[in-house]
């Protein structure tokens, strides 16, 4: 194993993005979209949340432990690259650099969505529909979350393609093909659900 | 009827006295020739090395060899592109024609540049089949002539180095060992004797700077001379590497 530590990271990496990062991402999404359900429905769907047992081992193991590890060594991975998309405009080149460029905002945003929600709430105050309502009264928090919730959404949406192929699941151009739709397809859905959400609380 | 003002073509070269020393670029004018192709310009410039402005300078250094595309040795990036310089036909490129070496190689001198790595990487993966041995080992399996043709495809790579001159991944931050010598793993993991060596072809490229360091732009697909479905051999082996990682933790067999 000792001679394998790239590749076990990167394995790792790749792993950690779908499962449990990924779900959780998906599962935050879907339960934010309560809002468009109006305030009670975010409220108690929230609250449920919070009130699942162990909860802070669940918030640790799922995701704040994977998210560290895939970040850190996300942004070695991104800062790796040379991207060339001026000399190589091709299709996929493009979705390289930008799951690198989306990998680094969604970064940015999570920081800083975190400590304005969940760290708050560990010092009392209290996560509900009211929050995000007093935050998107700033009508640049809501062009922040927008560009931070898509960013986050093809991040994921382009980075299951490639877990497919790290992982050696699609393998021939056709089936390579068909994934893109279909995760192009994840990228669109997810997209519609973040944003309603978001204009659920303005 | 002959114009009487001959047609030139210019090329704007980027020149390097020395592995170290600085770039610089120099413009030269040619005349026309028909089916003129950027070996037989820089042959005429070494034949007459004066560039535009009318100085003396020194003749253009590249390298080449087969001059028909098949060893790799001429590649240079022409207009933007890493290519063969055999086969860039004059006729079919935008006018000046700017010639630069592959910079993702150490440039020895002018457009030539060193691609040992290639061959050293080459070595590591154990890209050949072994068949020496103390005895007389007979004439092994064969392969079903529909796989040899498919692996005939694999088998065209000539180490010219230009999907590693296109890959993001390959650059001086890090030590991948780029499309080509991965996609050889495959050509002769499949062949029936060098299959014998699979899993220690696999476990090479499960080290560092191996088949985890790429990260999918697919530019060497696109930009490979030869047509070598390079990706398509990087998923394979992302297969055949997560069987293999399996195998080897698990502990079934692990050659
Ligand atoms: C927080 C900062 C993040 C950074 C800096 C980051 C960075 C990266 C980078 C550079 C890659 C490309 C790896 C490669 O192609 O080899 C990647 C892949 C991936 N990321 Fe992230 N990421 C971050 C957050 C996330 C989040 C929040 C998710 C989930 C929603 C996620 C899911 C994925 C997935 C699924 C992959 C594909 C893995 C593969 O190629 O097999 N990432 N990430
Ligand atoms: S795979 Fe294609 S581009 Fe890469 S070295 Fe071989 S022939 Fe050249
Ligand atoms: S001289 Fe051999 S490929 Fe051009």
């Amino acid at each position: 194993m000792a001679g394998n530590r790239e590749f076990f990271y990167r394995r790792l990496h790749s792993l950690l993005g779908v499962i449990p990062v990924g779900l959780f991402l998906v599962q935050h999404l879907v339960v934010n979209h309560f809002a468009t359900k109006g305030e009670e429905a975010f409220n108690d769907a929230a609250h449920f949340m919070e009130s699942l047992p162990f909860r802070i081992f669940l918030e640790l193991f799922i995701i704040f432990l994977p998210l560290l590890f895939h970040a850190i060594y996300g942004l070695y991975i991104a800062f790796t690259a040379k991207n060339n998309t001026v000399k190589y405009s091709f299709f996929r080149n493009w979705m390289f650099m930008l799951q690198r460029v989306t990998g680094v905002i969604t970064l940015i945003f999570v920081v800083w969505h975190v400590w304005e929600t969940r760290i708050a709430a560990a010092f009392g105050a209290e996560v509900n529909y009211q929050m995000m309502e007093n935050i998107f009264e700033n009508p640049w928090m809501i062009a922040f979350y927008i560009v931070g919730v898509i960013s986050a959404i093809f991040h994921f949406a382009n980075g299951l393609w490639s877990f497919f192929v790290s992982w050696g699941i699609t393998v021939t151009p056709r089936s390579q093909l068909i994934s893109t739709y279909a995760t192009l397809g994840i990228f669109i859905a997810l997209s519609i659900v973040g944003i309603r959400a978001i204009f659920a609380f303005v | 009827m002959q114009e009487t003002q001959a047609k030139t073509v210019t090329f704007i070269v980027s020149r390097q006295d020395s592995p170290d020393a600085t770039p610089y670029q120099e413009e030269f004018k040619l005349e026309y020739r028909p089916n003129m192709n950027v070996i037989s310009a820089l042959m005429e410039i070494r034949r007459n090395p004066v560039n535009s402005k009318g100085e003396s300078t020194t003749p253009i250094n590249w390298d080449m060899n087969c001059l028909e595309e098949v060893c790799g040795a001429c590649s240079m990036v022409i207009n933007g592109k890493p290519r063969q310089s055999c086969t860039a036909l004059v006729d079919q490129l935008e006018q000046p024609i700017r010639l630069e070496p592959m910079r993702t190689f150490p440039v020895v001198r002018d457009l030539q540049v060193d691609r040992s790595r290639m061959f050293d990487s080459l070595k590591k993966v154990k890209a050949w089949i072994p068949i020496d041995g103390t005895y007389d080992l007979g004439p092994g399996p064969r392969m079903p002539e529909k796989k040899r043709q498919w692996a005939y495809e694999l088998s065209k790579c000539m180490t010219c180095g230009v999907c590693l001159e296109a890959c993001p991944n390959v650059n001086s931050k890090s030590d991948f060992i780029g499309p080509a010598p991965l996609s050889q793993v495959r050509l002769f993991n499949a062949h029936p004797t060098g299959e014998m060596n699979k899993a220690e072809r696999l476990e090479q490229i499960m080290g560092d700077g191996g088949l985890a360091n790429c990260g999918n732009s697919q530019n060497c697909v696109q930009s490979c001379p030869k047509g070598i479905p390079l990706t398509t051999s990087i998923a394979a082996l992302n297969r055949d590497t997560t069987f293999q990682s399996f195998k080897s933790f698990f502990g079934s067999d692990t050659v």
